[in-house]
């Protein structure tokens, strides 16, 4: 078992916490860096088959020099903490005796760069959580056939080198569908990388749409992002207020049925990307005894959270993009290194105007209704444990669920149906428990803050 | 370690094992996107016993979904280690994939 002690942990490589760890450096402190992925720079500036790491991801690397890194490594387990003795956060001076160090139980899969590969445990005066977001699915009949993958997951994939031109002329058939900007940018990369995106179906209506970008006056560079999308698109069809209904297929995704302006549509597909925006990454976070507001982590003014010495930057405490995470990851990177209020008053600034695109954004692309009812009660909504959404129906929280029919009990310990329920059924999602991802027996026995909270079943 | 992990033989053909049998493969490329793609390449549907990369519990096929390491449909057995998520690992050469058959991982 490794023991490796810092200053400031970041968790997180995406843009975010890369700005933490250049924030931290800039101070001086002594910043390590936790990912989970084998290379820096989270979804967003996801490194590429075919052309490596990102450029931006490189240029802030280059900026957090001197940090330490750890890929290929996710932290599972963390010590809970209590909540700050009074009001929010801490603040400046430190009291004399330093407080105990965080710490962080990591497993570091073979081959991850920084050569712990197994278990370690990470001590840290002060924690950047910088987790990032999921895409969020919902369940629709045929949702579970391979061929139905994320938008941000197809994006993923074709980032791994998956080629979609296919043996025909036209390439393989794409239906781009769910919800958010996201639709378009993954649109616009399939039609670049050869595929034939047989329409972008939108659920938020085109009216919400435009009034977004008419909102957009103050933020001209996203204005322009948004126009050079639909540039890139090439008379694709993009339908507002439509969304998929069902897909079939025998074994495989064939055919996709849409709603759009109240009439049925069906598509001819190889493949569905849908997902229906993204969902604040937290577990780590509600490990620690962090509170959440909303979907994200609670947060103050400098980022801390509602436990000391414990800071959250970009997509974990909400959904803002690149450029509110960067912000934030630059102020959390300071606070957590001790910045003075001097330093940090222009980096609070540049996060409350991101927040405010951010809950623009938030407003435009509201999810509809109908959305809730398109599962019906055979159709899986836990993934992993093949658990239908009819079996579910008659219990009152995801809690009484899982204990009865197994729904979130899985390898993906509710990522995908908890975010998924708290939608259809309107259940809070409930509290992750250790370990966060699968990990051997040795790390677990070797874990200090693993001892099992409730008997292993 | 500022550099991408990228190692020489990026993008040259190598052979990986898949359910017993070899087949060629890009060294580096995704392995959940590999797996899709063969898929996608394939003009009849996967039946359980082929499955993209596992079996359900209850015997449907099933395929990568979230690309980032969230949704575990992806989960294989690597090189004897049972539910490894194939979207966090790359094709190199001589690795032995398995798909996951209905009822978990190969013993």
């Amino acid at each position: 078992m490794r023991e490796l002690t810092c200053d400031v942990a970041i968790v997180g490589a995406g843009p975010a916490g890369l700005a933490a760890a250049a924030a931290a450096r800039a101070q001086g402190a002594d910043a390590l860096v936790i990912d989970e992925h084998p290379e820096a720079g989270g979804q967003i500036w996801r490194a590429s088959y075919a052309r490596g790491l990102h450029e931006q991801a490189r240029k802030w690397l280059e900026r957090a020099r001197g940090a330490r890194f750890l890929h290929g490594a996710a932290v599972y387990d963390a010590a809970p903490q209590g909540p700050a003795p009074q009001g929010h956060g801490e603040r400046a001076p430190r009291p004399a005796a330093p407080p105990a160090p965080h710490a962080l139980s990591v497993w570091q899969r073979a081959g991850g760069a920084g050569e712990v590969a197994g278990a370690a445990t990470v001590h840290a005066s002060r924690v950047v959580l910088a987790l990032g977001a999921t895409e969020r699915f919902l369940p629709f009949p045929g949702w579970t056939l391979p061929g139905v993958v994320g938008v941000g997951g197809l994006q993923a994939l074709m980032k791994g080198g998956l080629a979609l031109r296919g043996a025909r002329a036209e390439g393989r058939r794409v239906l781009v569908a769910g919800s958010g900007p996201l639709l378009l940018a993954v649109a616009a990369a399939l039609v670049e990388a050869g595929a034939h995106v047989v329409a972008v179906a939108e659920q938020a209506p085109r009216s919400a749409v435009l009034r977004l970008g008419l909102g957009l006056v103050a933020w001209p560079a996203k204005l322009a992002q948004g126009a050079a999308l639909t540039a890139r698109l090439r008379g694709v069809p993009v339908l507002h207020d439509a969304w998929v209904t069902r897909v079939e297929g025998a074994g495989r995704l064939t055919r996709a049925y849409v709603s759009h302006a109240g009439r049925a549509r069906a598509f001819d597909v190889d493949l569905v990307a849908c997902g229906f925006g993204l969902v604040p990454t937290t577990q780590l976070g509600e490990l620690i005894g962090c509170a959440r507001a909303g979907e994200g982590l609670a947060v103050d003014e400098d980022l801390a959270t509602s436990v000391p010495r414990v800071y959250a930057a970009g997509e974990t405490t909400g959904i803002g993009g690149v450029d509110a995470a960067l912000a934030e990851g630059a102020l959390a990177g300071l606070a957590a290194a001790g910045a003075d209020a001097r330093v940090l008053a222009p980096a609070r600034a540049r996060v409350a105007r991101q927040r405010r695109f951010a809950a623009k954004l938030a407003r435009a692309y509201a999810l509809r209704p109908e959305l809730r009812a398109l599962a019906s009660d055979d159709t899986l909504i836990c993934r992993c444990e093949d658990v239908a959404l009819g079996a579910v129906r008659g219990f009152t929280d995801a809690r009484s669920a899982k204990l009865a029919t197994r729904c979130g009990m899985g390898a993906c310990q509710a990522r995908v149906c908890g975010a998924a329920l708290e939608c259809v059924l309107g259940w809070p999602r409930e509290a992750p428990r250790p370990p966060l991802f699968p990990v051997p027996f040795a790390a677990l026995a070797a874990s200090p803050s693993g001892t099992p909270r409730e008997p292993v079943a | 370690m500022l550099e991408p992990s990228r190692s020489s033989s990026h993008g040259a053909t190598v052979r990986v094992t898949l359910d017993g049998a070899l087949v060629e493969a890009r060294a580096g490329m995704n392995l959940a996107a590999w797996l899709l793609e063969r898929a996608l390449a394939t003009s009849s549907a996967p039946r359980p016993a082929e499955p993209v990369t596992r079996v359900s519990v209850c015997g449907e096929p099933r395929a990568p979904l979230c690309g980032m390491g969230t949704c575990f449909e992806c989960r294989v057995t690597l090189d004897g280690q049972p539910h490894v998520r194939a979207c966090m690992e790359r094709c190199r050469e001589g690795m032995d994939v398995r798909t996951t058959p209905q009822g978990g991982a190969h013993a």
